[in-house]
């Protein structure tokens, strides 16, 4: 199986979010990045198939240099290849462009699998994967919770739905999956890994030569803090202070126990 | 304007999400000249939605579907799209429109703007509030044409749906078969595990706490205040905890009198499963997480080091 893994950087949940000076999106300059979360279970599920079925993993991500961080983390991991195309920075890119561009850079691969992570926890569009389906004619599913490739041209599939049920679905091959969180364990690379990733190829390319467009057919005007919704009691002051604080909550307020 | 929300079908009735979608429609509808169509698949959701006010109900005369057949829908949804000439089409944020509406606005070749939690319409511009960083932030966004929108569980009130008889019509569409996606039975893992759903007072354990060897140090906790230990998904992903423990969207949902939550931030999918506790503490070193939002009271701080302390001071 020639299988593809849609990858992208984002910002960690640690990471200071300030708003910028004219409000429009966020600061930038202090964020920490690393690979997004989803997309690591969208790679071990790739390396898991490839060792049932043999073939070839190729990284695929789109974003500015530092996400070759992203790559040779997968790479080391135990993707064969990559694919990165170069954007200075993909805040105003719709996923309908990144869509586009992708499907640019990989129409010709004949990968027979795309997968990717349910959703990045930065934007969160959760779209990409299922857009590249569109695209490339491929049969797709989301929210993946399981995979069984049994023949040549069809895979079995275990989606999540709704308060605990699951489907099961056939596809036929080639097709798109978008992964659901918690379908396997993501492993840890080897030493052994991390040192093959210099003779690993990586293909990398330029998002402006593929075509990308900046006009998504909307404009974000300002990003905002949420609103409260509920009345909060903020407690304060050392450790010890706000223990008895709960202590008493615990005891007097709620009656617990 | 016109707006094409699509329904869905859920055990043969209509997906509560999909009536606040509907809302949403009839808020913008309210004072401007908007058309709202209803499209639903399922022929026995037909006569519900008559009762709802609205421009037309719709559906496929040669389709009846109780069942999701992606395939099918998107090309159902494509041709009404453009054999209404709509403008725009609204969807509840389900896993099912995760599923398909991805796809149906590369098929359109519009925008979709996903689990939104608020649509204005002012000056003919369609505002619409899009939560972004798990919730953190939010984005204000125009949409400068035609678009799709889902909305978040939640984000409007069913309790504002406007009841008025209205008409419907069988729309006559050829639509082509598929056999690449064939959908198989639903079922349910094998239940067993502990129901949460019964216990007074949770206590329960998010990514924050670190690594699953403190998990003791939330346990010590809850068998101080009689509590059954709850998680977010990210713990029971690890494998730290059975996924009967697990509380959110994909999980139980629960309204004890104590949910105190650990190093949990509070994504939407963690909040639908227990945001009608009586009382909820939430200790978190973020002070802009979002569980801070539904909290009523609140901690910031370290977990770790407040949780042994506080489970001795009892
Ligand atoms: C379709 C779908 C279904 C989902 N279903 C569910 C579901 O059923 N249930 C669910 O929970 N999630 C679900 N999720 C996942 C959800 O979106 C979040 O990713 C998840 O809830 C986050 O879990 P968390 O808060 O434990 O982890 P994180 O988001 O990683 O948050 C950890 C928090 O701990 C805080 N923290 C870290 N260290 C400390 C410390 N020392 N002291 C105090 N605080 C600390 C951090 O500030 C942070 O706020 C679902 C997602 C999707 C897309």
């Amino acid at each position: 199986m020639k299988i593809c893994v849609l990858m992208k950087q984002v910002a960690s949940e640690d990471s200071p979010l300030k708003i910028n000076s004219n409000g429009s999106g966020i600061d930038e300059t202090n964020l920490n990045l690393i690979t997004n979360e989803p997309d690591t279970y969208a790679l071990e599920e790739a390396l898991l198939i490839k060792e049932k079925t043999s073939g070839e993993v190729t990284i695929c991500t789109l974003g500015p240099d530092s996400s070759q961080q992203v790559i040779k983390d997968g790479l080391a991991k135990g993707a064969d290849k990559a694919i990165h195309i170069t954007i200075e920075n993909l805040k105003n890119v719709s996923p309908l462009s990144m869509g586009k561009v992708i499907y640019n850079k990989i129409k010709d691969e004949n990968f027979d699998l795309v997968l990717s992570g349910l959703q990045s926890n930065d934007y969160g569009h959760a779209q990409l994967g299922i857009i590249i389906s569109e695209y490339l004619n491929y049969s797709h599913a989301s929210l993946v919770i399981g995979t069984e490739v049994n023949e040549e041209n069809s895979l079995k599939i275990k989606r999540e739905l709704e308060n605990g049920w699951f489907q099961s679905a056939e596809l036929t091959l080639p097709a798109c999956l978008s992964i659901q969180s918690g379908i396997n364990q993501p492993r840890y690379a080897t030493l052994k890994g991390i040192m093959s990733v210099k003779n690993k190829p990586v293909d990398k390319c330029e998002a402006k030569e593929l075509g990308i467009s900046e006009d998504s057919g909307y404009k974000v005007e300002e990003v905002f803090l949420p609103k409260k919704a509920k009345e909060t009691q903020i407690l304060d002051g050392s450790t010890d202070e706000i223990v008895n604080q709960l202590t008493d909550i615990l005891k007097n307020k709620i009656k617990v126990g | 304007m016109k707006i094409l929300v699509l329904i869905e079908s859920i055990n043969n009735k209509i997906h509560p999400v999909s009536i606040e979608a509907l809302v949403a429609a009839q808020n913008i509808a309210s004072e401007n000249s908007v058309e709202i169509y209803p499209l639903c698949l399922n022929k026995n959701l037909i006569d519900d939605l008559s009762k709802f006010k609205c421009t037309k109900v719709l559906n496929v005369e040669s389709l009846d579907l109780k069942n999701y057949e992606p395939m099918t829908y998107l090309d159902a949804a494509e041709k009404v799209f453009k054999a209404m000439d709509a403008d725009l089409i609204m969807l509840g944020h389900t896993y099912e429109t995760r599923d398909w509406a991805p796809r149906l606005s590369a098929r359109l070749d519009i925008p979709f703007l996903s689990d939104c939690i608020n649509i204005n319409l002012s000056d003919s511009k369609l505002i619409i509030n899009r939560p972004i960083y798990q919730a953190k932030l939010i984005q204000k966004i125009a949409l400068s044409d035609k678009g799709l929108v889902s909305f978040q569980a939640g984000s409007f009130s069913s309790e504002n749906l406007i009841h008025e008889n209205s008409p419907s019509e069988s729309l006559s569409i050829e639509l082509n078969s598929y056999d690449s996606i064939k959908q198989g039975e639903r079922f349910q893992e094998s239940a067993g595990g502990v129901d949460l759903t019964a216990s007074d007072f949770i206590v329960s354990i998010g990514r924050g706490l670190g690594k699953e060897e403190n998990i003791p140090l939330a346990q010590n906790l809850a068998d101080k205040i009689n509590a059954q230990i709850g998680a977010s998904r990210p713990v029971v992903d690890a494998g730290w905890l059975d996924h009967s423990r697990q509380i959110g969207s994909s999980g139980q949902v629960v309204s004890p009198k104590l949910y105190f939550s650990l190093g949990i931030s509070g994504a939407i999918q963690h909040l639908v499963g227990m945001k009608g506790s009586k009382q909820i503490i939430a200790i978190n070193k973020d002070p802009n997480a979002p569980i801070f939002e539904i909290a009523d009271y609140a901690v910031i701080g370290d977990v770790l080091e407040i949780l042994p302390k506080l489970t001795e001071n009892l």
